[in-house]
């Protein structure tokens, strides 16, 4: 005596499960088509747009922002924001270039262990504290700001990278492609990997889906929150001292409004503010959008900066807009 | 099903159970034990300590005094998940669940079966998702999200996770509110299935019919104590209400079992006319007059489109056609503020989340909807809004420290006179309830329905959507039935009564319910 | 057993912990100010105090505006960009006299607010990205205007406007007061300050009780970078200048902090107007302390990042267990 539910008794189900399904997808690759039919249509119209030169450039400028929106993108799947990854983005750097002198260990464990060290603060008082997480991360961005400019006098001073390794990181290539652009894929493929396919990614996506069912189900939900914080301070570091070694120098004042622009590409790749539902190659397409953009605009050669601003805020409120008008048609 | 013949130990326990919060004694040295294959009715009304127990029994409170016993040894429960491991499993009236996760993610949710490498097996996850599901006669697509499913699967997969927790224990806290008759009736196939298992069932619910149905004792609590344990055959529904209430067997009967009067019906022209109403997927056609002073409760299903017509004569749903005219003038459809400058206001089913404003104040509340007019020059007079608050606060008897007092910190029952209070500011001509007395303890919930019966009394009309029969029935002059969208059928005047309401619900339905609601009849003496 | 039986209020542990939430940025002013009293010189003259007040005007302005964003459990973080579009338009119509370019200058700041209240209140935008989005815009459109350029204003009534004084108060610090009175009147006095405090404290209820809801969001967008634009005006006329490519830099970060520290609850629903005053008169004078004691301007960063914590941490208390 089986119940067959697959034709649910109300009669809204099969259209509003096309229409949601159609929705969804857009939402989820809605980036990538963008992206898709912006590369073409600047490939016919400038030449120099569609070399591989430029495209490996594009990946290479690319790469640092994709580290950060990575780490950004696994802290808004929880419902969270990190305002401090602008921040943390220029202290990896100086350590970078302070913890060269003792070769390429010191260039990256240093920034690893302190911007791990401040978003494990952060995540703590996050999870534990319980306190809001634009709050924690806006004292964040201010702090570490401080303290990237205490260990540079005030901002006067930038450190060099002495360490030849180091500089071959950020600056060398295999087989063209350089190593920061190979480092920031292979944390796409295990940030994906992560998310899809463990137990502890799945608690993320239900944490940001429904927190207090998360709690019930008895995932361990601060623990969790706690997680994508230092993974955040993680790859925020990471980046900059990626940066570090492909400008050769941890400059202080780098990083000013970073974070809005990771959480813009998280935005655009799809992933929902509210968290519970994204990907982390929704975010590559984000990056990879806005860096084309940029891109394009240079291509025109005639346009100046604030062009191109108006141009990306444009675009960004073109973007989210259609997003917000998708999701409405999903829900109830 | 057969009352499994009870040996042997409990398989949960509470022993003396003490617990306190500020000053209130919410639970006074309550025991409470389940056995195996049991199914056990928790009643009581609201703040007696039903959910204080519960909460108890699964680990989100510790007791201040007493202990609990798991299988017969002594235990204790610091936090949710430590009972969870120790087998003692809750389904709650919301699904908690993650709605935009699929059907097997959310029942295997922090213990998916994993690979060789450590790697989520997703197809082994479905397969198993599946095979559960199928135990319990349910078919669906495991790969669904969850919440494109309705709501009675959604309570089956909860269901099915916890259990497959390999429970000893399961706890339904009020699980059909939600659900349609043929869900319901899944439901209690699937508690005999899980009692054939040897599972312990504890069952709360406000549902008599139910709680006879599937449950073979009960424990009544009242004001924090036990006042009664045994055999649910052995005790007539009269003296189980009369146990939870406190009041005596003969003066529940004699009263009714609500607080409404001799129904109103007036002559004077109907006040309110719906034409027609439809909106597609929603209702249909649906269209009723109401005079002043009458009571038109709107009987239905879960499903059958009151909440929504409600929505439709409030201006909160757009219509597709028809119309709703006051006094002959037609209403514009789709906006709140044109049907309550017309006169119609409605009281939201939901008073937490769309009825009051939590943090502000009594009097804040109250003025919301009447701010403008109790303003000059857009400023707020002080003095205008305080002869409006204090002439309802008296008149509704709310229980306020001051009209300054915080309205989240009033029990629900004055929340609801401050609702009711906040649109009589308004002078309306037609008052729309959606289960104005639900969550409501039994003192409150007589002052509610008395204050409704006042109401009609005095010239309003009144629409009643509830889900309590004896509600529907004894405070409507007419009840209009609804099924799947439209109008399937009138009672009125002697015909409204309980029976009539039962068979109008079940009214030509396949099979499968008529046999229920046979029982249900039967049991309804 | 769908209402919760038991309301209780978690006590004030010590009646301590109540007074520190609702007093607490006074009491820190008060702190301070002693602190100054014995420890700083010249803290407590005239010239320094007025020299404080001036400085605080502009963050203050904004952070007016912010407040009511916030109350409605919003934000803004275009008021920046704001700013610099007021700055950048007053050279251009100062031809035709103080009040015309300022007026224009204003009106600009609206219209962008309506963008913001559009994308936000009609379309249903999330407040962050939209906001952020015109900030990127907006600033970048600034400098369009302005052709990338700093341009000086010469004007004696907008220098007046900047630097002169009635009786000693700067017009600066005049209009910031007036302002202040203007918003609290609004938040506590006016049927559209109720209303807005309602919508930040439960939308849906607000919409099913007949509010306007959309029209009071949209407002409040237009309000708070109305006020922006007043900011901007002030700042240009302060420097003599318009610089789009520097005014109200990251000011959208102290605006948030002068409210939080306030007492201002992100998630709505109450406006602490005064608190806002407090809030960022205390981000001034921890500033200024720190500027007098020599101490780098990395460290007064740091000490603004500790008292967004402390403050954030003393207001988490009030919650009640229901």
């Amino acid at each position: 005596m089986t119940t067959t539910v697959d034709t649910v008794p109300n009669r809204t189900e099969d259209n509003r499960a096309s229409r949601e399904r159609i929705a969804s997808a857009l939402q989820s690759y809605g980036a990538a088509i963008v992206l898709g039919l912006l590369v073409i249509v600047g490939s016919i119209a400038f030449p120099t747009f569609a070399s591989a030169g430029n495209f490996a450039n594009i990946a290479t400028q690319s790469s640092f922002l994709l580290i950060v929106a990575a780490g950004m993108t696994f802290v808004i799947l929880t419902g969270g924001i990190d305002l401090s990854v602008g921040s943390v983005f220029a202290l990896g750097g100086v350590l970078a270039a302070y913890g060269s002198t003792f070769g390429l260990a010191g260039a990256l464990l240093l920034p690893l262990a302190v911007c791990g060290a401040i978003g494990a603060l952060q995540g703590f008082l996050i999870a534990y504290g319980k306190m809001a997480p634009f709050i924690v991360t806006l004292a964040g961005l201010l702090g570490v700001r401080g303290l990237v400019l205490a260990t540079t006098s005030g901002g006067s001073t930038t450190p060099l990278v002495t360490d030849e390794g180091v500089i071959a990181l950020g600056q060398d290539s295999m087989f063209g492609i350089h190593w920061p652009v190979v480092i920031a894929v292979a944390i796409i493929v295990v940030g994906t990997l992560l998310l899809a396919r463990t137990s502890g990614g799945l608690s993320i996506l239900a944490v940001g889906g429904s927190e207090s069912a998360a709690t019930l189900m008895g995932l361990p939900v601060a623990r969790v929150k706690f997680g994508v914080y230092v993974i955040s301070g993680l790859c925020a570091g990471l980046a900059g001292a990626l940066n570090a070694a492909y400008s050769s120098s941890g400059v202080p004042t780098v990083g000013v409004g970073l974070e809005l622009n990771a959480i813009s590409a998280v935005v655009i790749g799809g992933t929902l503010l509210v968290g519970g539902r994204g990907n982390l190659i929704g975010t590559v397409a984000g990056v990879l959008l806005l860096s084309v953009i940029q891109n394009l605009i240079n291509q025109v050669g005639s346009l100046s900066s604030s062009v191109q601003a108006v141009v990306s805020g444009g675009f960004l409120a073109v973007v989210v807009i259609i997003q917000t008008v998708l999701s409405r048609t999903q829900r109830l | 099903m057969e009352p499994i013949p009870q040996t042997g130990v409990p398989v949960l326990e509470a022993r003396g159970v003490t617990k306190r919060f500020a000053g209130v004694t919410a639970l006074d040295a309550v025991d409470f034990s389940v056995r195996p294959g049991e199914s056990i009715a928790l009643m009581g009304e609201n703040g007696a300590g039903k959910s204080t127990l519960i909460k108890v029994l699964t680990g989100v409170y510790q007791p201040d005094e007493g202990e609990l016993l798991l299988a017969g040894e002594t235990t204790s429960f610091a936090r949710p998940l430590d009972a969870q491991k120790s087998g003692v499993s809750t389904i709650y009236q919301e699904v908690n669940l993650v709605p935009l996760m699929s059907v097997a993610q959310n029942i295997y949710l922090g213990r998916e079966p994993k690979n060789a490498v450590g790697l989520i097996d997703f197809r082994r996850m479905y397969a198993d998702a599946r095979a559960l599901l199928t135990e319990y006669g349910i078919q669906v697509d495991v790969r669904r999200p969850l919440r494109s499913l309705a709501l009675g699967v959604q309570q089956m997969v909860a269901l099915a996770r916890a259990v497959s927790i390999n429970a000893s224990v399961v706890i339904m806290d009020e699980p059909t509110s939600s659900l349609e008759a043929r869900e319901v009736e899944t439901l209690f196939r699937v508690i005999d299935l899980l009692r054939g298992r040897g599972i312990a069932i504890i069952y709360v619910s406000h549902r008599m019919d139910e709680i006879y149905r599937v449950c073979d004792r009960v424990t009544v609590l009242r004001d924090g104590k036990v006042v009664h344990v045994g055999d649910l055959d052995a005790l007539p529904r009269l003296e189980l209400v009369s146990l939870m209430l406190g009041k005596s067997v003969e003066k529940v009967d004699r009263g009714g079992l609500t607080a409404f009067r001799a129904a109103n019906s007036s002559d004077a022209p109907p006040v309110l006319v719906a034409e027609n109403l439809s909106r597609k997927h929603q209702i249909d056609g649906i269209g009723f007059s109401i005079r002043p002073g009458e009571v038109v409760g709107l009987g239905g299903l879960l499903g059958s489109g009151r909440s929504e017509t409600l929505k439709a004569l409030s201006g909160v749903m757009q219509l597709d056609s028809g119309s709703v005219t006051i006094g002959g003038k037609t209403v514009r459809s789709g906006s709140v503020p044109a049907a309550i400058r017309a006169g119609i206001v409605m009281l939201p089913e939901d008073r937490k989340s769309e009825g009051i404003v939590p943090n502000l104040s009594v009097r804040d509340n109250i003025v919301l909807a009447a701010l403008p007019k109790l303003s000059s020059a857009g400023f707020t007079s002080k003095r205008k809004q305080d002869a409006v608050v204090d002439v309802f606060i008296k008149r509704l008897h709310i229980k306020v420290s001051s009209p300054d007092q915080i309205v989240s910190e009033l029990s629900g029952g004055n929340q609801q006179k401050v609702m009711i209070a906040r649109w009589l500011a308004m002078t309306p001509k037609v008052l729309l309830l959606d289960e104005p007395t639900r969550g409501i303890d039994v003192g409150a919930k007589a002052e509610v329905q008395a204050l409704i019966d006042e109401l009609a009394h005095e010239g309003l009309a009144i629409v009643l959507v509830s889900s309590e029969v004896e509600e529907v029935v004894e405070g409507s002059a007419r009840v209009v039935v609804l099924r799947d969208g439209s109008i399937a059928t009138e009672l009125i005047g002697d015909g409204v009564n309980e029976n009539a309401l039962l068979a109008a619900l079940a009214g030509e339905k396949d099979d499968d319910v008529a046999p229920a609601n046979e029982e249900l009849t039967k049991v309804t003496k | 057993m769908t209402q919760p039986t038991v309301s209780a209020r978690i006590p004030s542990r010590a009646t301590a912990l109540g007074i520190l939430q609702r007093y607490g940025v006074y009491i820190a002013i008060v702190l301070l100010l002693v602190y100054n009293l014995f420890f700083t010189p010249n803290f407590f003259a005239i010239d320094n105090f007025r020299t404080q007040f001036v400085q605080v005007v502009p963050v203050l302005i904004v952070a007016l505006g912010m407040a009511l964003v916030i109350g409605t459990e919003g934000i803004d973080l275009s008021v920046g960009a704001v700013m610099a579009l007021a700055a950048s338009t007053i050279p251009l119509y100062i031809g035709y006299g103080v009040v015309p370019a300022v007026l224009i200058a204003i009106f600009v700041g609206a219209v962008i607010g309506a963008f913001n209240g559009i994308m936000i209140a009609l379309i249903g935008v999330q407040p962050i990205v939209a906001t952020l989005a015109v900030m990127v815009a907006g600033r970048g459109l600034a400098l369009l205007i302005a052709n990338e350029q700093l341009k000086s204003v010469t004007d004696p009534g907008v220098l007046a406007l900047g630097r002169d004084a009635v009786l000693g108060v700067p017009f600066s610090v005049i209009i910031a007061v007036v302002l202040v009175a203007g918003v609290a009147l609004l938040v506590n006095k006016t049927t559209f300050g109720k209303q807005l405090i309602a919508v930040g404290g439960s939308r849906r209820a607000s919409e099913l009780a007949g509010l306007p809801v959309k029209r009071i969001l949209l407002l409040v967008y237009v309000l708070a970078a109305g006020l922006a634009a007043v900011a901007g005006v002030i700042g240009t006329a302060r420097l003599g200048a318009s610089v789009p490519s520097t005014i109200g830099n990251l000011i959208e970060l102290s605006a948030i902090t002068a409210v939080v520290v306030g007492g201002t609850p992100l998630t709505g629903g109450q406006v602490k107007v005064l608190g806002t005053v407090a809030g960022a008169l205390l981000l001034q004078f921890i500033s200024a302390t720190l500027i007098k004691h020599n101490v780098p301007d990395a460290y007064s960063q740091i000490a603004q990042a500790v008292i967004i914590l402390v403050a954030v941490y003393i207001q988490r208390g009030k919650v009640s267990v229901r």
